[in-house]
């Protein structure tokens, strides 16, 4: 495998810078597809008819499970391509790191178990966790990753602020998904949380930015005022303004395109701030994090053309499940 | 160059009943442990359901409708509880054992990837389809779906061993000094990829889920046979996983001998301690051993032990013939992973096997006779045998880990060096608490989930008193059906 594959030097020269992009879309498929599961949750806890919540978990049931093992890519991406940045980002932020997968575990069991017994009482339970593992595991997850980007404390402006953005974000785009989904009434009621969570969400991505600028967290401060994050700010209120009018107007397939736009200018956001670092409390650049050249050619030479036949058959997934739900679910 | 990341933890204390190596250390072990139950269930029901949804979709049968429904449920709860068990462990690697992650990282990293791209994904998309796609696909995409979904299980066991037996046997790489930390950089992935132990332990593992599952398969088909005696669909799934389990249970003893001998010659060390072999020399192979006394229980060796044994056959077996040939013993190294735990795991793990050998064999007898269904005490005897594959599949797993204690890489990096520095013992204690709970609880629901299915299908089928009373323990009582 040697004679064909460079021991020493990476396949294109800027395959490291490569990888960085690789792990920060997988985690951008991550924030925009299990993201619009955990607004589902969330705005599960606003509904009191049976009907409906079943609705609900019908529009997620065959997709929440795949959406979630892009977490899985996005970590052994990080893994196998900087390894160093992985362990310290993980030992570094113990108590989040655990919290928000116990989190996980709480909102996919839920919604599994609930369909095993015809018990009003076990329901309800099932349904507890389904929404506190929705509500907690973005907060915790954002926590973890304002912590990561400005290296601050737990309990400081920009994680908090971080995490709660990652909530808010989750809300428009599961309330878009839905509405694009299920029947005009309800889809009323969701549009009126989606553009409350949308300006939530976009005030709050100002305001972290600003105290990001005002006490230079992390040292990010000339990255925040840098052309690319203007850009990508701009381009996310057009979104989230765009997206809410288009809502109001009652176009819920157009607010559900402008609305997984967020997630993804948040994670390209998360790239920009980050480089030339993958973790900046380690100090290392992509470059010197990265692994040697070989097992790096590897994993590319491998693992791209998966990454492909990947996407295609996400694509084949939700063509299969597109269009409204109906009766009860999709029958199965 | 940067500086080693050397933070210590400061410990509040409160809550700190273990250290942080031992609390990380149990944490890894339970939460594997159960996920491995999950794991094995989609790996070794996978089979079954291709062949239950081909068969029902292609000739309509309404057994295999009836087979393909439930069993889909029940690998649909367990993926759940794989995915939701299996998210841990893989984070476990950097928030426990940090050092391990950045040591290894380049070696399992790309393995681990793979698993998560080729395997996870193709499982976790497909099962969408079959659970909630039967009218939206064509038949030969539902099929393919379920081969598809099958196909990943077993990919995804394949990557994860590909990491574990480099873990066992390490090659292919070199140890350099990247950012002032030791770390083993790839220097052949073929070599790293097709370690000596892999074929060993995906055969040994991939089979072991297989057993596991038939034995579940022909436990819950024995319970509602018993019954209701005229559930052909249960009939059929019963004689189906006996003789699954006659193909797979003695395979798994063949090969099982075969991988020991595998072991002593790449881990002497553990292979001493699965025969608590402590003095160089000749060995005899001990075929059972019971404690004498309750020291011999948590520090068993060979020579104090009551056993039943083949003088020589130990050494005429690791060595290829030599009935004289010298085995090394314990007492040659420095530290020892706990004897007792390798030495009970590997007879319990022998135990077992031997026995599902024996059910299998009375199963065909039955079969042979046409008497399966009508032999109370073969159905007793697999209901009760059913969680026991899992118990063989457990033990045979704390054989390969445990025995490679005190190391995580073998000969390169050991288990105590490898947990993190940033670590307090309270949040170790702390969270290792919430794993216990958590897991307990989601072990007993997967317990009732599994009881309410039957259940519901007992009350489907129009058993008698499917509906009624709490539940009494594995046994039922014997019904007006009989």
């Amino acid at each position: 495998m040697t004679d064909w594959l460079p021991v020493d030097a990476y396949l294109v020269d800027a395959l490291p810078e490569i990888w960085f992009g690789a792990v920060m879309f997988a985690l951008g498929m991550y924030i925009v597809l299990d993201g619009f599961d955990f607004g589902i949750g969330i705005l599960y806890a606003t509904l009191d008819d049976e009907h409906d919540r079943e609705t609900f978990l019908s529009a997620f049931g065959p997709v929440w499970d795949a959406n979630e093992v892009w977490l899985v890519a996005f970590g052994t991406m990080l893994l196998a391509a900087f390894p160093r940045v992985y362990s310290r980002l993980l030992a570094d932020h113990y108590l989040l790191a655990i919290g928000f997968v116990l989190a996980l575990l709480f909102r996919g069991l839920g919604p599994e178990l609930r369909e095993q017994r015809d018990d009003d009482r076990w329901k309800r339970y099932c349904d507890y966790s389904f929404v506190a593992g929705s509500a907690l595991a973005p907060l915790l997850f954002g926590v973890l990753a304002g912590r990561w980007i400005f290296d601050a404390p737990t309990l400081s402006l920009p994680a908090v602020l971080t995490g709660v953005g990652l909530v808010a974000v989750s809300v428009v785009t599961g309330a878009a998904f839905l509405a694009a989904k299920t029947d005009p009434e309800l889809a009323v009621t969701l549009r009126r949380y989606g553009i409350t969570a949308t300006a939530a969400y976009l005030g709050g991505v100002v305001v972290l930015l600003a105290s990001v600028v005002l006490t230079d967290a992390g040292g990010a401060a000339d990255a925040v005022l840098s052309r690319p994050v203007a850009a990508l700010v701009v381009a996310s209120v057009a979104a989230g303004v765009g997206g809410s009018a288009l809502a109001a107007r009652g176009r819920y397939r157009a607010w559900l395109a402008t609305a997984l736009a967020l997630p993804a200018l948040l994670a390209a956001l998360v790239a920009v701030l980050l480089y030339p670092t993958v973790y900046p409390a380690t100090g290392l650049t992509v470059r010197e994090a990265v692994v040697s050249p070989l097992a790096l050619n590897l994993t590319t030479v491998l693992g791209f053309p998966v990454l492909l036949l990947v996407l295609w058959y996400f694509t084949f997934l939700y063509s299969v499940f597109s269009g409204p739900i109906e009766g009860d679910g999709y029958g199965g | 160059m940067f500086a080693s990341a050397t933070v210590t933890a400061v410990d509040p204390g409160w809550l700190a009943f273990l250290s942080p190596e031992l609390a990380s250390r149990a944490q890894f072990g339970w939460t594997i442990s159960v996920h491995i139950l999950f794991a094995a269930l989609s790996v070794g029901l996978a089979p079954f359901i291709v062949y239950f949804t081909w068969k029902d979709v292609r000739t309509g049968d309404e057994r295999f409708a009836r087979l393909r429904s439930f069993w889909v449920k029940v690998f649909a709860a367990g993926f759940v509880m794989g995915t939701v068990t299996g998210i841990p462990m893989s984070f476990q690697f950097g928030t426990n054992f940090p050092r391990f992650a950045e040591v290894a990282g380049e070696l399992i990293g790309g393995p681990l990837a793979f698993e998560a791209k080729m395997a996870f994904f193709l499982e976790a998309v497909f099962l969408g389809v079959l659970l909630y796609g039967r009218d939206r696909v064509s038949d030969r995409t539902y099929i393919l779906s379920s081969v598809l979904v099958g196909f990943g299980a077993w990919l995804s066991g394949f990557w994860i061993l590909v990491v574990n037996a480099w873990m066992q046997t390490p090659q292919g790489y070199e140890m350099v000094v990247r950012n002032g930390l030791e770390v083993a950089r790839l220097t052949d992935p073929i070599a790293a990829f097709f370690t000596p132990r892999l074929p060993w332990m995906y055969v040994h593992m991939i089979n072991a889920s297989v057993i596991s599952v038939a034995l579940l398969v022909a436990g819950v088909s024995a319970y509602i046979v018993w019954k209701k005696r005229d559930a052909a669909a249960w009939n059929t799934a019963l004689k189906l996983a006996v003789v699954i389990l006659l193909v797979s249970a003695p395979f798994q003893a063949l090969h099982g001998d075969a991988y020991a001998r595998h072991v002593e010659d790449t881990q002497p060390q553990k292979f001493a301690a699965m025969e608590a072999h402590y003095e160089t020399g000749s060995a005899d192979l001990h075929l059972l051993a019971f404690p004498t006394s309750v020291d011999a229980i948590t520090d068993p060796r060979a020579e104090n032990l009551f056993t039943v044994s083949l003088p020589g056959v130990g050494s005429f077996l690791a060595s290829g013939g030599d009935f004289d040939a010298t085995v090394l013993g314990l007492n040659e190294y420095e530290n020892n992973p706990p004897v007792a735990l390798v030495f009970w795991s590997f007879r319990m793990m022998v135990g077992l096997g031997f026995l599902f050998i024996a059910l299998a064999f009375w199963g065909a007898y039955l079969i042979y006779r046409g008497r399966l269904s009508e032999s109370d005490r073969y159905l007793k005897a697999m209901v009760l045998a059913s969680p026991l594959g899992y118990a063989a599949l457990l033990t045979g797993w704390y054989v390969t880990e445990i025995g490679r204690q005190p190391w995580v890489i073998q000969g390169e990096l050991k288990t105590n060096d490898a947990v993190s520095t940033a670590l307090s013992g309270t949040d170790a204690t702390l969270t290792l608490t919430a794993f216990v709970v958590i897991y307990i609880a989601l072990i007993t629901t997967a317990l009732y989930v599994l009881k309410w299915l039957i259940r519901e299908e007992l009350r489907d089928l129009g058993a008698a008193d499917a509906t009624d009373g709490r539940w009494r323990g594995p046994l039922p009582e014997v019904n007006n059906d009989d």
